[in-house]
């Protein structure tokens, strides 16, 4: 086992390290992440997959994306077209949270399920999809370890600015496009290329031709009928849409300790109505999410039942995050070693 | 010449389990299918060196639990990213009520 102390930095430059080979066959680079114990029993039970379940979660999704989409169609032209093209957004938005569920694999049983409703998710929230699989497989290797982790969203210091651009997703769309402009041309991005493997490059490429096709065929149709509204149901929904769902991820890790080898120190676990959590896919569990990926979505809950004795006390709700969350951030700007220490539980240990 | 190790007791795992067994520096995964029948893979995930046994077999597909990549059992085949490469597969037997393994 690679020493867990020599993968951490002290220097702060979030930019992706090239001194560590993570795919190489040895050393073995895996690192232990605490996890609170469970019988092997339970825990299968937890991660079997389920056709129905998930079948019954994405149909109803798909069927309110129809549903809004022909209001948002009849609304066109009126004033209406305000509330219905943003609930329509913030359906359509949901896609972020199952591109993430359907990347690890663990909704559908039946695998050609998953892989399909994968790359339209994937295509729907803007996220090549062989290169963010990749991604967030570093991620659940190095969640938070500063200059691993490929998904770290806000530094420390932060630039508020860009932090707060993500409610409109323009920074993080547009970095998005620049990438895939990237991989369709052949290049291959300096930290993709750390991270996917150099077997998966070619396949890379052609889904990011692919994505791309389908981006400029929607961007074109619109002069074609003189009009944005093909753009308001494919593409644009991600950026006028997608404040829910950034409200709700943001929450994840924002403001928490860095280089730390705990989930309940680096993630947080926030309760949510159901409606909020039928469309971020349950992700609100994020501590139990990263402890045991290898749980569905719609096991969480149960999980959390069965962690929770182990872990921080989880948020109420989004108000009570925020609450928390925001100063951080502003606080890190003039103190970058400030983050909020999430209380384990008095007869708890720690990494 | 094959050299045959013991492993464990057949009744060590169930159906549709895994155990992880090491030889000098070698790992491996023991398994067995859904349909009880013993199977014997490298012991660690070609993805990222993660030990398969603390993942979970399904049918006949061995689960990596850190990234869910998957292989089958019965042949080593990588099936499901992020796992690309295959495991090594070897012999196993099970005579007496023992589980043996063929190491080369």
């Amino acid at each position: 086992m690679l020493n867990q102390d020599r993968l951490l930095t002290q220097t702060h430059d979030y930019r992706l390290r090239d001194d560590v080979d993570i795919n190489a066959a040895a050393p073995a680079p895996s690192v232990q992440w605490y996890t609170t114990a469970l019988p092997r029993a339970v825990l299968k039970a937890l991660a079997r997959r389920d056709d129905l379940r998930a079948g019954q979660n994405y149909a109803l999704w798909l069927l309110l994306l129809l549903v809004s989409g022909a209001l948002a169609y009849s609304s066109w032209g009126s004033w209406w077209a305000f509330p219905a093209f943003a609930l329509y957004g913030v359906i359509y938005s949901s896609s972020d949270s199952r591109w993430h569920e359907l990347s690890h694999g663990t909704p559908f049983k039946t695998a050609w399920i998953n892989e399909s409703l994968y790359h339209l998710c994937s295509l729907m929230t803007l996220r090549e999809g062989i290169r963010w699989r990749w991604s967030h497989a570093r991620h659940h290797s190095h969640t938070v370890l500063v200059g691993l982790d490929p998904e770290i969203h806000a530094t420390r210091p932060p630039n508020l600015f860009f932090l707060l651009l993500g409610w409109t997703y323009m920074r993080a769309g547009w970095m998005e496009l620049c990438v895939l402009i990237e991989h369709a041309t052949g290049r291959i991005n300096r930290d993709a290329a750390l991270y996917v493997p150099r077997s998966q490059w070619p396949a890379m490429v052609l889904s990011s031709r692919l994505y791309l096709l389908v981006i400029v065929v929607a961007g074109a149709v619109c002069p074609a009928y003189d009009s944005v509204l093909p753009a308001m149901f494919i593409a644009l929904p991600r950026f006028y849409g997608g404040f829910l769902h950034f409200t709700q991820a943001i929450t994840q890790h924002i403001g928490l300790a860095e280089d730390v080898f705990d989930h309940r120190q680096n993630a947080r676990t926030v309760l949510m109505n159901p409606v909020f959590s039928f469309l971020y896919s349950n992700m609100n569990y994020h501590v139990e999410h990263h402890m045991y990926p290898m749980v569905p979505f719609y096991r969480l809950p149960e999980l959390h039942k069965l962690v929770r004795h182990d872990c921080p006390a989880p948020y109420a709700n989004l108000r009570s995050v925020y609450r928390e969350m925001i100063p951080a951030p502003i606080r890190q700007r003039r103190e970058p070693a400030y983050f909020i220490q999430r209380p384990l539980p008095a007869a708890s240990t720690t990494r | 010449m094959t050299l045959w190790i013991e492993v464990c007791d057949s009744n060590a795992i169930l159906e549709e389990d895994v155990l992880h067994f090491e030889q000098d520096t070698r790992s491996f995964a023991i398994c067995r299918g859904e349909d009880g029948a013993w199977y014997a893979v490298d012991g660690l995930c070609t993805h990222e060196q993660v030990p398969l046994a603390d993942g979970f077999v399904f049918g006949h597909a061995l689960e990596c639990p850190r990234h869910q990549g998957r292989f089958d059992i019965r042949t080593g085949k990588a099936l499901r990213a992020p796992a690309c490469v295959d495991l090594r597969t070897y012999p196993i037997k099970v005579e007496h009520g023992l589980v043996y393994l063929a190491l080369d």
